[in-house]
Formats: structure tokens, C-alpha cells, sequence
């Protein structure tokens, strides 16, 4: 009976956290809202995607340049990210000594706390002037996917190699002893196995990219339009909020919160997205199963 | 015994305590000043001083464009106005005084031959109607240039010098703040940008690959802009409705004083007290 209270306990507790953490949440998207308002009831909604440019001092709103340039970072630097997190996380769990693995696995880690100002600093005094010597001005969004991709790539590597650690010995053991070769087992057994810890991994860091300021707004030259090509500047919504929020007042500051927002649409599409493709793939194999 | 410890206490208290009263009337009550933007930062620090010297005071810094300081102070509702321009000739009716100025120099890549730029050409690089340096007498090259982010003061006070709007210019690269500009120019040989001349000229003596710009034949440093005659500067100045007296007064006199130099300079402005 004592065991079953301390278990009521523990799960009212555990309910009160839960619903905290939701309830911040929704206070955050609540204040976005508010902070909003002002700007979205004067001038409405439709004019943040169909006005020319973006010069709040001017009245002028348009943000679809920079819900463009957010998204193309972030996408490019987790197609660059993943494969190479991937590959290096397989690497060190089936084919480096254990040696190799090991220093590996501390350096990734080690990547992974690094501080995103320092990657942002390193892209603006290295990586940004290397791309101007091709082809001016160099801080472009092909600077802004690099510096993402680097940034992002420990998420992938480290998430990965705990996903693949995770699948029983068992199905390596059932591979081999199959006759499978270990390239075959790879494919065919150990990543399809692990693919739900590797997805969550790869969603995890398109969050940290989407979210990334600092590093991003050194490095892609933050002009407010669609990119043309790789060698653009582009605006993210979130350098945008951090480059002018200090000196922005009245309707020019909620126009700000309006990005927030924005942002935060975003990143929950992202992850509903991923939420249902995770569910289908499950579904998917319980039915083949 | 007990009472006459307590009584020599309070003689011994009260004679530490006299004199000092005696020498600076205590200081004391409420400050509320409003108005420009592009000052509140440096009014903010100056205040925190000013409080730590004078615990007793409190001063309220708001902010809301040079028009509300002087609004403010004409309707009372700020004890003093924050204007970051020189008063304009409907605004006799205010007593203005000079904190600090604000310089905006236009700065190069040291290994750029460009020396010098006229500002019908620096307006059509920024507006893109000149793209390449060999048009303004460099080595052929595409100009990067270096736009600030809108709100930014060096961005109003080089928009309005050069009278143009900030959706007329075709940045290459926006930046945030001045360092962010010394290292975008310094990382790019083909760019122009302006930052605060403190800044630039902080850079320079630190031996980065810098050049700052005259500007109508006036060189840029920070004495053309403490005399007034480099054109790319401003006035920040603190107004009154009435001649100030009391704590206003105490406030506005320690702020031009040099005491705040040093504030003053943490914020790129030039400060004129010697």
C-alpha cells in the first residue's frame, strides 16, 4: 500500500512538471501574441507576405524573404550535416579500433559545446573571406549552411551513435550469422533499426539550425531578400529579431514579434511533420511485421 | 553607565555625520527623462553613476524618439528631453546642452587605393548605381557594401546626410554593430562600410587594415567631430523647458562633465569635456 502512495506521489509530481513546462510554453506563444498584436490589427496579416521589402521604419513589413532564407540555411546544412553526422557515427561503432573510436567520439562531443559565437567568429575571419576571394561578398547563405552544418553535425554524429549503441546485439549476432556481410547488416538491419533515434537526433538538430542566431547573423550577410544563388546574402527571421530588436520601437518592434511567431510556425510544422512521418514509418513496419 | 555609553555614541555619530552634511547638501528625489533612442543607452549609464554617487535619487529613462523628449519637456512630462540632432529653429522655446556628438566615418580595406569619394558617389554606391571600383578610380572589382540594420543611429545619421531612404540602398552585407563592420571590411578588400569613427579610429591605431574617409576634404577623426565641422556628426544634447535648477541641474552638469568620458566613449560617441 506505502509502495502504491509513493507511486501517487510520484505521479502527481510528474503531472505538475508536465504541465508546467506545457503551460510556459503556451504563456511564451501568449506574450508573442500580445507583443503582436498591435501591428498585425493596424496593418493585418497578408501584408508580412505580400509587402516589396522589409523597412518597418517605412512602414514597410514583408518577411516571406526571410521565412525563405531561414528555411534554405537550415535545410542545407542538415543535407550536409546528416550524412556526414551518420557516416561518422558508423565509423566509429563498426569500423575504427577502439582506440580511434574512442578519440572520436570525445572530439565530436567536444565540437558539440563549443560555444556558437566562437563557430560564428571563426566563420567571419576564415570561411567568410575564403568565399569573397571566390566570389564577393562572401557572407552568403553558403557561408550561413556551412556554419550551420559544422554546428549541427555533433547533434547528428552523437545522437546517431547512441541510436545505433541501442540496437540489441542480437541483430548484429542474427546478421552475421545470416551470412550477411557487414556493409549488408549496416543497411539492411542495424540503420533501418536505429532510424527512429537517428530521426529524432536529425529533427533535433533542424531545430538547433532553424533557432541558431548569433553564428548566423555574422556569417550570411543578412540582406532582406530571396537568394538567388549559394553566393547571396540572406536574412534568417531570428538574426532579424536579434539584429533590431535593442533599437526597435512601437510598431517596428511588434513587427519583430511577428518573425517570433513566424519562427515558432515553423518549427512546429517541422515537427509535426516529423512526428507523422515517424508515426507512418511505425505503423508501416508493424504492418509488414 | 548604559546611558551614558548610548549618549557618547550619539555624540561621536552625530559629530562624523555633521561635517559631511555640511560640505554637499544631500541630493535627493526622482529624475524621469525621455526621448531619443539613440542616446538612452549612454543617459542610462551616465544615470547609474549619477545614482551610485547620489543613492537617493532615482532617475527613469525612457525612450521614444527625439520628438517625444522635446515634447516631453515642453509638456512637463519629462523633467528633461533626449535629442539626438542639433535643435531645430521652432525649438528657441528649450534650453539645450551638448552631451556628446556622434561621428560616422566611411571606412575602406587599407589595401584599397581609393582615398577619397565624393558624396554624390558614396550615395550612388550605396543606392547601386555604381557597382565596381574602377568607376571611382580603383582597381576594378565588385564594391561590397556594408548597410546597417535599420533602428541603428549611425544608420540615421548617415541616411539622413546623405538624404536617402534606408529602402532605396542595395546592401551586399547588413551588420549589426561596428565591430561586425571593422571585421566585414577588414575580412573583404572590396568593401566600404561607415561605422562610428571612435570605433575606426580605435582599429586603425590597433594596426588593423583600415582607412577611414575624408569626407568634403574634412578629415574623419574624432577632433573634426568634437569642432564640428566633420559633416557626417550630430549633436546629442540633453533640453530643458526652463533654465534647470536643483537635481536636474546637478544631472546635466555632471553629464557634461568629464567624469562621463569614459561612458561616453564605451558608447562610440565623442565626448567635448576636457
Amino acid at each position: 500500500l506505502s509502495r502504491s502512495r509513493s507511486d501517487t506521489r510520484l505521479a502527481i509530481a510528474l503531472a505538475a512538471i508536465a504541465i508546467l513546462s506545457t503551460v510556459i510554453l503556451a504563456l511564451i506563444v501568449l506574450f508573442l501574441l500580445r507583443e503582436a498584436a498591435p501591428v498585425l490589427q493596424r496593418v493585418g496579416l497578408m501584408r508580412f507576405f505580400t509587402d516589396a521589402s522589409w523597412n518597418p521604419v517605412e512602414r514597410l513589413y514583408g518577411i516571406a524573404p526571410m521565412l525563405v532564407g531561414t528555411l534554405a540555411a537550415s535545410t542545407g546544412a542538415v543535407l550536409l550535416a546528416a550524412p556526414l553526422g551518420i557516416g561518422s557515427a558508423l565509423f566509429c561503432r563498426y569500423y575504427a579500433p577502439a582506440g580511434i573510436a574512442r578519440i572520436q567520439r570525445a572530439l565530436v562531443s567536444l565540437l558539440a559545446g563549443i560555444p556558437s559565437v566562437v563557430y560564428g567568429f571563426w566563420g567571419l575571419v576564415v570561411l567568410v573571406p575564403a568565399i569573397a576571394a571566390l566570389k564577393p561578398p562572401g557572407a552568403s547563405l553558403l557561408a550561413g549552411m556551412l556554419v550551420l552544418a559544422i554546428m549541427i553535425l555533433p547533434t547528428v554524429a552523437l545522437t546517431t551513435d547512441s541510436a545505433l549503441a541501442a540496437v540489441p546485439v542480437g541483430y548484429s549476432q542474427g546478421a552475421a550469422l545470416l551470412g550477411l556481410s557487414r556493409e549488408a547488416a549496416i543497411l539492411h538491419v542495424l540503420l533501418p533499426a536505429a532510424r527512429a533515434g537517428i530521426g529524432a537526433g536529425v529533427l533535433l538538430a533542424t531545430a538547433r539550425a532553424l533557432g541558431e542566431t548569433l553564428a548566423v547573423i555574422m556569417v550570411s550577410g543578412n540582406v532582406v531578400q530571396l537568394p538567388a544563388s549559394l553566393f547571396d546574402p540572406i536574412r534568417t527571421l531570428t538574426a532579424n529579431i536579434a539584429l533590431e530588436m535593442a533599437y526597435a520601437t512601437g510598431d517596428h518592434r511588434a513587427a519583430l514579434f511577428v518573425s517570433g511567431l513566424a519562427l515558432t510556425a515553423i518549427v512546429t510544422v517541422v515537427v509535426i511533420t516529423a512526428w507523422r512521418l515517424a508515426e507512418g514509418r511505425v505503423a508501416g513496419s508493424t504492418g509488414h511485421g | 553607565m548604559i546611558v551614558r555609553r548610548t549618549i557618547l555614541l550619539g555624540l561621536i555619530v552625530s559629530a562624523t555625520l555633521a561635517p559631511a552634511a555640511a560640505q554637499s547638501p544631500p541630493i535627493a528625489g526622482k529624475l524621469t527623462i525621455t526621448g531619443a533612442s539613440t542616446l538612452a543607452p549612454l543617459i542610462l549609464e551616465i544615470a547609474k553613476l549619477f545614482e551610485a554617487a547620489n543613492p537617493k535619487v532615482r532617475i527613469d529613462v525612457q525612450t521614444g524618439g527625439s520628438s517625444r523628449g522635446v515634447a516631453d519637456a515642453r509638456s512637463g512630462l519629462a523633467d528633461i528631453g533626449m535629442v539626438s540632432r542639433a535643435m531645430a529653429a521652432d525649438e528657441g522655446d528649450l534650453k539645450n546642452f551638448v552631451v556628446a556628438r556622434d561621428g560616422v566615418g566611411i571606412i575602406v580595406h587599407k589595401s584599397n587605393p581609393v582615398r577619397q569619394l565624393t558624396p554624390e558617389q558614396i550615395g550612388e554606391i550605396y543606392t547601386g548605381r555604381i557597382t565596381d571600383w574602377k568607376d571611382v578610380g580603383g582597381k576594378p572589382g565588385p564594391i561590397t557594401v556594408v548597410n546597417k540594420a535599420e533602428g541603428r543611429s549611425t544608420l540615421d545619421v548617415f541616411l539622413a546626410h546623405f538624404k536617402l531612404k534606408n529602402s532605396q540602398i542595395k546592401p551586399s552585407v547588413v551588420i549589426g554593430d561596428n565591430q561586425q563592420g571593422v571585421k566585414t571590411v577588414i575580412g573583404n578588400p572590396g568593401a566600404i562600410s561607415y561605422v562610428s569613427i571612435g570605433t575606426a579610429e580605435f582599429e586603425i591605431e590597433q594596426g588593423s587594415a583600415l582607412a577611414l574617409l575624408p569626407l568634403n576634404g574634412i578629415a574623419a577623426s574624432t577632433e573634426t567631430v568634437a569642432n564640428g565641422t566633420f559633416p557626417l556628426s550630430r549633436e546629442l544634447n540633453l533640453v530643458t523647458m526652463k533654465a534647470p535648477v536643483g537635481l536636474a541641474k546637478a544631472f546635466i552638469d555632471f553629464a557634461r562633465s568629464p567624469a562621463v568620458n569614459g561612458a561616453i566613449k564605451e558608447q562610440y560617441f565623442v565626448p567635448l569635456a576636457q
